[in-house]
């Protein structure tokens, strides 16, 4: 394995994350998340839409841990469920916006002057709109659906990803070494290839790994105004949007599904602050 | 430019011209430059900071594009060249940076960073004569072959400059840009390193563009030496004929500069020039040296000396050439 030398820097990334226990948190958190949702039809003790009316509204209780909502559907089942909802938005979004966003920061950053402008100016407008309301916009425009929803999600992402990337790559681009390979002969998409890219990944990781929390809520957030998944499917967002109406009598029908957005969100942002000090070159051994 | 008949020129530029661009006006780095390299040899190329050295030696392999002026490489000049004829005259062509920490990538081992050269322009067929390749050019610079896997950050500023020095190499170049290749080093690295340098002009038959600002470096290891002040090469000449019978002002008090290595003697020889380097965003009229020069006189403000031929292969630009050359009295 060369990448994980010894003195490899992914290695010394890894050694000084393990330090971090809230990170080793984050990242076990989201392990054992990530199984939940790959798993959820050998987990979930029921059906996620199997209704059973004479059990609705039961409290928490043995034969339903979480209790049943107002169908007398098993809340613990749909929240496994609705993990898949929330990680494949949470990392398909987040992709689809690194990669989109990256590619146009890349450009922007790599080859400056009028391109660089014109793309930077068009994700300022998308940055003016505050992300909801883009997400909210696009969505509305797209329709519901998981699809739309991720892309809806994505594109309200992409700018951050743009100006992080463009900002990493201006300050690759004036190293000496980017010179030194220019002068050995090796073309632009070497030169982004083989030394831009490996050398800013740092920052588009960990800002990955935050931003995947936030598409996690800005799911969530759709789903509970009706534009994301659409029931009986669940989605978290969804759920808590379903038991808003009975918030006085059944609170547990809504803290549930709320505790797993936040322990979720808890669970990334603790791994992306911890990647982050990991891997800042500054604080080295 | 009367270029010896003897031998054959690899390198020469004429009427090169660089500007930058700046809010105030152009830069003018490099200006109407006329200098040429015979093959094998080393031509020093010194100056202060900002007077465009570095420009010149990054214009002359291209690593810049030219505002003027042509740069022959054998009998083609490379201004006009396309990306194709460009990614030819790199292997021709290479450089040496300053600063061996920034010039090379912090992720790739000392094995990766050598083959780079070799992979970009797919020299090797195989992964197998691309290893043996590198085996050999570690030989070459003197890296211990233990080295191979090592990154960067841990070896120290002299092994990372044989690194610079092995890429450098690798496609078997004719022509070498050194630019200030031993300032980021400490002194005793600084003369393993010149050593190197001068070992591998003579195996293989290297030509240098040497570019210092150290006057004791330059003496060692140049053919020929060429001064430079604001943009322009002022003085060009052998390295003996500049070190014992310096014709320019501005040469003549760079070298009285130079310290004697005594404790109990102080240089009365000593030329302080007056002045700072007038900027380089629109430069003066006529010689740019005028503002400083202790031999100035009015006409010297009429014309842009240009550099001619005043001795056996000994260029000068000036008008008033060797008004002050009495004073060089080395103080005993």
């Amino acid at each position: 394995m060369v990448l994980l030398r010894k003195n490899s820097n992914l290695y010394l990334t890894l050694v000084r994350l393990r330090r971090n226990r809230l990170a080793v948190l984050g990242l076990w958190i989201m392990l054992i998340l990530l199984l939940t949702a790959v798993f959820a039809p050998l987990l979930a003790p029921y059906h996620y839409a199997t209704q059973n009316l004479v059990d609705a509204f039961e409290p928490p209780s043995w034969a339903h841990p979480l209790g049943t909502d107002d169908f007398g559907r098993d809340i613990l089942s749909r929240i496994i469920y609705g993990a898949q909802v929330s990680l494949q938005v949470g990392v398909f979004a987040v992709s689809l916006a690194m990669l989109s966003g990256g590619v146009l920061g890349a450009i922007a950053g790599y080859y400056g002057g009028h391109l660089d402008d014109v793309i930077m100016r068009f994700m300022d407008v998308l940055f003016a709109i505050p992300q909801i309301l883009l997400a909210i916009t696009i969505a509305a425009a797209l329709g519901p659906g998981l699809m739309n929803l991720t892309i809806a999600v994505g594109i309200a992402a992409l700018p951050t990803f743009a100006r992080i990337v463009r900002g990493a790559v201006l300050s690759i681009v004036g190293q000496e070494y980017i010179e030194a390979a220019r002068c050995m002969g090796a073309s632009d998409a070497w030169i982004i290839a083989k030394h831009i890219l490996p050398n800013c990944s740092a920052p588009i990781i960990v800002q990955g790994t935050l931003r995947v929390a936030q598409a996690i809520l800005a799911a969530a957030a759709l789903s509970f105004l009706g534009l994301g998944i659409q029931p009986p499917f669940p989605e978290w967002g969804g759920m808590l949007a379903g038991s808003r109406g009975y918030l006085r009598d059944y609170a547990y029908m809504a803290v549930f599904p709320g505790l797993a957005i936040m322990i979720t969100i808890m669970a990334l942002n603790f791994l992306g602050d911890g990647l982050r000090d990991a891997m800042d070159p500054k604080l080295k051994r | 430019m009367g270029s010896p008949a003897v031998t054959e020129t690899m390198v020469e530029t004429r009427r090169l011209k660089k500007y930058f661009s700046t809010p105030k006006g152009p830069l003018h780095a490099v200006d109407d430059v006329n200098i040429f390299i015979a093959k094998g040899e080393t031509l020093g190329l010194v100056g202060e900071s900002g007077c465009g050295k570095s420009t010149l030696g990054r214009v002359v392999i291209r690593l810049l594009e030219a505002t003027g002026g042509s740069v022959l490489f054998g009998d083609q000049d490379i201004v006009k060249f396309d990306k194709n004829d460009l990614r030819t005259f790199r292997k021709r062509a290479q450089m040496v940076f300053q600063d061996p920490y920034s010039s090379l990538n912090p992720r790739l081992s000392v094995e990766q960073l050598i083959a780079e050269p070799l992979r970009i322009h797919k020299v090797y067929p195989n992964e197998r004569e691309t290893s043996v390749r590198i085996k050999e050019l570690m030989d070459t610079v003197g890296l211990a072959q233990r080295l191979a896997t090592s990154f960067p950050h841990e070896l120290d500023g002299g092994r990372r400059q044989r690194i610079g020095v092995a890429r450098a190499l690798a496609l078997n170049p004719e022509f070498i840009v050194l630019d200030e290749p031993v300032s980021a080093l400490d002194v005793c690295i600084q003369a393993q390193i010149l050593n190197l340098l001068q070992d591998l002009k003579d195996q293989f038959q290297y030509t240098y563009l040497f570019i210092t600002h150290d006057l004791s470096v330059v003496r060692h290891i140049s053919n020929r030496i060429a001064v430079m002040y604001l943009g322009k090469v002022i003085e060009l000449a052998h390295h003996l004929e500049i070190f014992e019978n310096p014709q320019h002002p501005y040469t003549q008090a760079l070298l009285s500069a130079i310290p004697i290595p005594k404790l109990d003697i102080v240089r009365k020889d000593r030329i302080i020039l007056e002045g700072d380097v007038p900027s380089p965003v629109n430069p003066p009229a006529g010689c740019r040296f005028y503002g400083r020069c202790p031999s100035r006189q009015a006409d010297c403000l009429e014309e842009t000396p240009e550099l001619v031929e005043i001795g056996p292969n000994h260029f000068l630009a000036c008008c008033h050439p060797g008004a002050i050359t009495a004073q060089k009295q080395p103080a005993q």
